[in-house]
């Protein structure tokens, strides 16, 4: 059987890895985006992220970066390539995972993308990050956030319900349109932005005094995920290999991070479902949780924690004990909690047959994560990626079948069983040694990617560093990017009064897509 | 139904005692006011002030000042200090009611949040609605602001609670530094709360900016477009210093 071309011209890297920029292969836009569709569509790769920036050699040109994944293989694959500002053609018909990838090039770079199926801005940057405003695609529209040419259907019954940027309950803006025919909804579109504070601009020439924080706030219920990520690359970068302690600390923290927000989801899934035994209890149990991470460093949320080189905290044998108390009184408290969600009829056959995803179209679009394991898609970066510990510890990896929202539940609530017993393990079994390596100086003209498989699914951080070693662009993929379109498409058919639910089964984050 | 009667017998009562009773414990490690001892400073030492990622830091002719609306109670100062001058107490009180109380000269005692006019506290004091408004950062003020309508928490035993529409609120809780993209869906908000209303700034990004002062993509925090009547600093702030300040501000806490 012949390898497929891909393999042959895309530089193949695990993650966690830096590389010299001369080594990335730079093919001709052809054959770079002949090599990403075929891998796609008959290798089974994934797109992970794909970004531009200008060329400086050159103010008409700009330099495309694509990375694949090969989840059996657990490779990556990096190559790009240069295109003209005047614009290129769009891949997205070929290779729908391409798309929102491509919208954020058009709408940071003002490059028009030719034949993409809907080119319309992602994050409504305003004039901020135009370089040359009069090539962009959107150049004369109205620049407002959530002002954009929606998708649109009419017919007798056919009616428009938009909802946003400010929800009815207390979480993040964003605008959702839906095209219903009566209860039933024929199309959502959701459009994005309002969290856009510019945070991959000011992370260029870095690393800095900030930089670190924000990392630690691209999406605050991620600090960990995000902080790992952005650590790893600069590690990375300096060659700097953290002690083995480290490592386990942070996956420690990295599994609290997501059994607390899996609680906090269930308890919202059984609250949308109005049974409020269990969303009284997941909802105070995820506090809990919360409070360990607390207990390791002070801060809720894990921030603090983590740190380049290492950690910024050590776990002693008062505080193992105690945490160890906390999670067995804290594991008896939650499970008969979560059982009576899957004992109790009238949650159940909410949940069921609600908002599926087929696994076909979450394989389509990319989808990760808890959304795409619900789908059946046996894929995890813990284990088809791994870093750090799980490089040496396995988790299993748990799917369902339905693609629905029980689905989506139930791989939350087996999910956090293996993190506890995982944290437990970790917890007993502390490697000795330092927790903080000393590190040097970020090598020059260098790319490095981290993969981490946050609570959500797997986001990727992709760094180039200039000649000096700092920072010429650093990009941030949040699984949400791969996932809001799942979420769309899940409710096709629905009806309208599913969508919280639906919503809360995906559990997207707003501020990690806009940044 | 037995076993939702059985699990609901076994997890018991959890609603804190707190403020009649002792606060909930916080974490050892929990770092909450910052505090720096100046007799370990030598003469002209300013690296804590270049370590602050945010700038909350200033020295001014030997006077040390944090401005705890911009502090993300990070470790860097500490970290970076050589003589160990400078560390985060317990104290988990830090709402004020303005912003130049935001700023504390090391060694004063902080100026503490105020009740309202007894006129308001009459209108607010014992049901205060409060429509929450998003406005750019990262999540973390909004989870924490959800915390407090959990059971442990029962923010609404205090009768405050998170309302759908700011037509049916008391005033806005913003969080967030009010990215450009935000503004108008915020001040919409604002004019769409009948009067009289109050707006309280959770979380370092609504009281300065947070980590993103001075990007041209936000504000500054809500300060420069609303009139705050209670600035909560911390990033993000604990439940309980949320919760202290709600409470200081209706007068539930008062004399400690």
């Amino acid at each position: 059987m012949n390898t497929p071309a891909y393999r042959d011209t895309m530089l193949a890297i695990t993650g966690g890895r830096a590389v010299l920029r001369a080594d990335i292969p730079v093919l001709p836009m052809s054959a770079f985006q002949d090599a990403i569709a075929n891998a796609v569509a008959k290798d089974g790769c994934r797109v992970v992220t794909h970004f531009g920036l200008p060329d400086p050699t050159s103010d008409e040109l700009i330099v495309l970066y694509a990375v694949l994944a090969h989840d059996h293989t657990g490779r990556l694959y990096i190559s790009a390539t240069s295109a003209p500002r005047s614009g290129y053609p769009s891949l997205t018909p070929r290779c729908f995972q391409m798309h929102l990838f491509e919208r954020q090039i058009a709408e940071n770079l003002a490059v028009p993308l030719h034949g993409h199926p809907w080119l319309k801005p992602v994050a409504f940057p305003g004039s901020v990050d135009r370089r040359a405003e009069r090539s962009s695609p959107f150049a004369g529209a109205d620049d407002k956030v959530g002002i954009m040419d929606f998708y649109h259907i009419d017919g007798g019954q056919v009616h428009e319900v938009a909802v946003g940027p400010i929800h009815a309950g207390v979480i993040e803006p964003g605008h959702f349109r839906f095209q219903c025919d009566g209860e039933t909804i024929l199309h959502l579109e959701i459009s994005l932005g309002y969290q856009h504070r510019g945070v991959q601009r000011a992370l260029k020439g870095g690393p800095n005094k900030r930089s670190w924080h924000y990392a630690e706030t691209l999406c605050g219920d991620s600090t960990i995920a995000h902080g790992c990520a952005y650590a790893q690359n600069v590690e990375a970068l300096a060659s700097c290999r953290v002690s083995p302690r480290a490592a386990a600390i942070r996956g420690i923290a990295l599994e609290l991070e997501r059994i607390a927000n899996h609680v906090g989801d269930l308890g919202g899934l059984a609250k949308d479902a109005a049974f409020l035994p269990t969303a009284s209890y997941c909802g105070r149990i995820r506090g809990d949780f919360l409070n360990m991470t607390a207990m390791l460093c002070g801060n809720r949320f894990g921030r603090g924690l983590v740190k380049v080189g290492g950690t910024g905290f050590d776990i002693d044998d008062q505080l193992r004990a105690e945490l160890l108390r906390r999670l067995a009184d804290a594991q008896q408290n939650l499970l008969p909690a979560v059982e009576l969600l899957w004992n109790t009829p009238s949650v159940t056959a909410r949940f069921e047959h609600t908002g599926i995803l087929p696994r076909k179209t979450a394989l389509e679009l990319g989808v990760v994560g808890v959304a795409a394991r619900a789908c059946g898609i046996d894929m995890d970066s813990r284990r088809d990626h791994p870093s750090g510990i799980y490089r040496f510890t396995h988790l299993p990896v748990v799917t369902a079948q339905g693609g629905d929202v029980l689905s989506r539940a139930y791989v939350r609530g087996l999910e956090i069983q293996h993190s506890i017993a995982f944290v437990r393990e970790q917890l007993q079994s502390l490697p000795s040694g330092d927790t903080f390596t000393p590190f040097a100086a970020l090598g020059a003209d260098m790319f490095a990617v981290s993969l981490q498989e946050s609570w959500r699914g797997e986001l990727c951080h992709a760094v180039l560093t200039d000649a000096d070693g700092r920072f010429e662009h650093y990009n941030i993929t949040d699984p949400s990017i791969h996932n809001w379109f799942g979420l769309a498409m899940a409710m096709r058919g629905g009806q309208i009064s599913d969508f919280p639910l639906c919503n809360k089964s995906f559990s997207l984050s707003y501020c990690g897509c806009d940044l | 139904m037995l076993e939702q009667l059985k699990t609901r017998l076994e997890q018991g009562y959890r609603t804190m005692a707190f403020p009649d009773g002792p606060p909930p414990e916080l974490p050892g490690r929990f770092r909450g006011r910052p505090i720096i001892d100046t007799a370990r400073c030598p003469e002209g030492c300013e690296e804590c002030v270049r370590a602050c990622p945010t700038d909350a830091i200033q020295i001014e002719a030997g006077r040390i000042r944090v401005n705890l609306g911009r502090c993300l109670f990070c470790t860097d100062c500490a970290d970076a200090c050589p003589h160990g001058a400078i560390r985060h107490a317990q104290d988990y009180r830090l709402a004020v009611r303005s912003e130049i109380d935001l700023t504390i000269n090391n060694g004063d005692e902080i100026r503490l949040a105020a009740a309202l006019n007894e006129k308001t506290r009459k209108i607010f004091g014992r049901s205060l609605h409060l429509r929450q408004v998003s406005a750019g950062g990262c999540n973390g003020c909004e989870s924490d602001l959800n915390v407090l309508t959990t059971i442990g928490w029962d923010l609404s035993r205090f009768g405050i609670s998170f309302v759908a529409s700011p037509r049916h609120a008391d005033g806005l809780i913003v969080t967030g530094p009010v990215t450009a993209n935000m503004k108008d869906a915020l001040l919409s908000a604002y004019h769409a709360t009948p009067s009289p209303k109050i707006v309280v700034a959770v979380g370092a990004c609504a009281c300065s900016g947070g980590p993103y002062v001075d990007h041209p993509e936000t504000h500054n925090g809500i300060g420069d477009l609303l009139p705050v009547d209670l600035y909560i600093p911390g990033c993000p702030p604990h439940p309980l210093t949320i919760l202290d300040g709600l409470l200081r501000l209706l007068g539930r806490i008062e004399n400690r």
